[in-house]
């Protein structure tokens, strides 16, 4: 049994899951796009612009597995697990703007976002820093005999850490619920998998830390949430940590200023026929959950939303200065 | 009852746990072996595998950990083996732990305890005293107790604390010093500085095992007549400015001392802190007695030659006090 069979036949939701993936795939696309092409070049947005165009189905589908009460540790480039848990694109354009109204509140820009409300933690730079992290908040879960299960993503580079090695070992030994989940997107900055690594797949890392691992169609939101269902599944059944390692592209240069030329354009040529959003929308005709014009006029409602948002992100204030000294401590 | 350094901290350590049930310990060899210094002791047959977490050999992963485990609501207690170690667990502890409150407003209430300090002859790698690399940090807190109840008081009051706090317990002093503590229970402040002695001449300006080396300093100063005050800063981050200027206005002198080495130490923030608030007052220039800038030798010849003694600070405080 395939992997679209296992959601769509045994879940009997295919189309309702579909049209939540078309809409979270959509949104993100639509907002990263805004961002990264229009804004940032208008010198609107602060600082750098990291996107993850061509990758969208995997914050999508291994979210929309995710129980409310999970939490969720999302590289940098997973924006639609914000989307999913309900924060407003209007806030992720403050956020990226610098305004007072974005998640940070101006302390710090682009996908470096949290909010313990929405139990969503916010990564550090060097990214493979969230590992252990990760495996702190699932060692709390087991702790407190939660129910839940904690999702931590980041891409093939960061697998190069030493903090990736010792929050896998970590997690294992101590046998906690915790879901990884990494973005094999091929580069990591310019630098390809075979300058990155000498194994074949980030998977073939699992087996050294006695975690099981599959390699997954990271631009199939079918073939994704049907995995993180399995791993959720495995975690939250007390059976240790899982990892998935979901093979996607990289659509796009490291971040808004590197054109990646270091990138064989035939790649790029190539991926784009495997696009996820545009696979999702085939496989939707097909089954006849949609039709082209239903599709088309989704596309429509979100760029209408998106430009709400923007608009409404760039009425925002700035940050007040005098807040500068607030909130490195608790306050007394 | 009499108590140990290290007993008052296993004391702080242990009613914390009794009181708060989300309060556990994660570290390396801390379960059943009871930890390299035997602070931990016992503590794994009280409370069992859930709350005396061992750890493999990664301190970024007890970092981390602790951090994660934090998010969620518990009080983690990471125990790094050495002080020296803690370098493995830096980004996690400066990038993390330090910023979380700032960037997004989480709460990161961990305490990392961290065996430091020269004298045992544990060379290099088991010697050092890294505390002014976590002063740098906003976002930490960073406490040296000098005495068995500030050891205990302030372990409690660190595990209360909701923001991360690095623990310097100095090694030196684990079994060599003791006092009587209170039956009843207590905290001590962070952020607060203590008078560790009186006197009108000069002020000493220290903390950590220092502390001792400078009363015993001003106890032969003493006899020659001179007057030394001896302010135990107990807390280097935040600091008690308060308390190091008051002493200074008081006596017009300062003397700072340190067993950390020399450049960027602790005695560089306490001078401009002086200058900057009570030139007026002083009646001489700021002076220093600190290791110097090596990395701490292991033989006893050179690491006796290293380590700031009570000579030097009589020698110095004299000078200072003919100024």
């Amino acid at each position: 049994m395939s992997a679209t069979e296992t959601i769509s036949t045994i879940e009997g939701a295919g189309a309702a899951f579909a049209h939540q993936s078309l809409r979270f795939t959509l949104l993100m696309r639509e907002i990263e796009d805004r961002i990264e092409r229009k804004l940032y070049r208008q010198g609107k947005i602060l600082g750098g612009v990291y996107v993850g165009r061509g990758q969208e189905a995997i914050s999508v589908g291994a979210t929309l597995m995710a129980e409310p009460g999970d939490m969720l540790y999302p590289s940098h480039r997973d924006m639609a697990a914000f989307l999913v848990r309900g924060v407003s694109p209007g806030r992720i354009f403050a956020q990226y703007m610098g305004r007072a109204a974005g998640l940070t509140r101006g302390r710090d820009g682009n996908m470096h976002m949290g909010d313990m409300n929405l139990r969503i933690g916010a990564i550090i730079s060097a990214l493979a820093a969230t590992v252990p992290v990760a495996a702190g908040s699932a060692l709390a879960m087991k702790y407190l005999g939660m129910p839940n299960v904690t999702i931590c993503w980041f891409g093939e580079g960061s697998t190069s850490l030493g903090h990736w090695h010792e929050g896998m070992n970590f997690a294992s030994v101590q046998k906690l619920p915790v879901v990884w989940i990494c973005n094999n997107n091929q580069y990591a900055y310019s630098t390809p998998m075979s300058a990155q690594m000498a194994c074949v797949n980030v998977a073939d890392r699992g087996a050294a830390y006695g975690i099981p691992a599959e390699i997954v169609d990271g631009n199939d939101v079918f073939a994704v949430s049907a995995a993180a269902k399995r791993a959720i599944d495995h975690a939250r059944a007390g059976n240790g940590p899982y990892l998935l390692e979901c093979k996607t592209f990289r659509m796009t240069g490291h971040s808004a200023h590197d054109n990646a030329d270091y990138v064989p354009p035939a790649l790029f040529d190539e991926w784009s026929k495997l696009d996820p959003i545009t696979r999702l929308e085939s496989r939707m005709i097909a089954e006849k959950w949609a039709s082209r014009e239903e599709i088309d006029g989704i596309h429509a409602a979100i760029v209408k939303e998106v430009d709400e948002a923007v608009q409404w992100a760039e009425n925002c204030p700035f940050p007040d200065p005098a807040t500068l000294l607030e909130d490195v401590y608790e306050s007394e | 009852m009499v108590a140990t350094y290290i007993e008052a901290i296993r004391q702080g350590l242990w009613e914390e746990m009794e009181r708060d049930p989300n309060v556990f310990l994660i570290g390396e060899d801390i379960g059943v072996y009871g930890g390299a210094f035997k602070v931990t002791a016992g503590f794994h047959e009280k409370f069992g595998d859930r709350r005396v977490v061992d750890t493999p050999i990664s301190e970024a992963a007890i970092a981390g950990a602790a951090i994660g485990a934090s998010l969620m609501g518990l009080r983690p207690v990471a125990e790094m083996q050495f002080a020296d170690f803690i370098t493995c667990a830096f980004d996690q502890i400066v990038n993390f732990a330090a910023k979380c409150r700032y960037r997004w407003g989480a709460a990161v209430p961990i305490v990392i305890r961290a065996p430091s300090g020269g004298g045992v002859h544990g060379g290099p790698f088991h010697s050092q005293n890294p505390e002014m690399w976590f002063v740098r940090t906003p976002g930490l807190k960073v406490v040296a107790p000098a005495t068995a109840y500030d050891a205990k008081g302030l372990i409690k009051s660190a595990i209360r604390d909701n923001d991360p706090v690095l623990f310097f317990e100095h090694k030196g002093l684990y079994r060599r010093i003791k006092e009587e503590l209170p039956a009843e229970e207590y905290c001590v402040p962070i952020g607060k500085a203590r008078v560790a002695r009186e006197g009108r001449d000069l002020s000493i300006i220290t903390y950590g095992a220092m502390v001792w080396t400078a009363l015993s300093a001003a106890e032969q100063l003493a006899a020659e007549g001179i007057e030394a005050e001896v302010i135990d800063l107990r807390t280097l981050l935040p600091l008690d400015r308060e308390a190091v200027c008051s002493s200074v206005k008081k006596t017009s002198k300062a003397l700072l001392l340190h067993e950390d080495t020399r450049t960027g130490g602790m005695a560089g923030e306490l001078a401009v802190t002086i200058t900057e608030s009570v030139f007026d007052y002083l009646d001489g220039p700021v002076v220093r007695v600190t290791a110097p800038d090596t990395p701490v030798p292991f033989s006893q010849t050179l690491e006796e030659a290293f380590l700031p003694n009570a000579g030097h600070v009589v020698e110095k405080a004299r000078w200072l006090h003919r100024y």
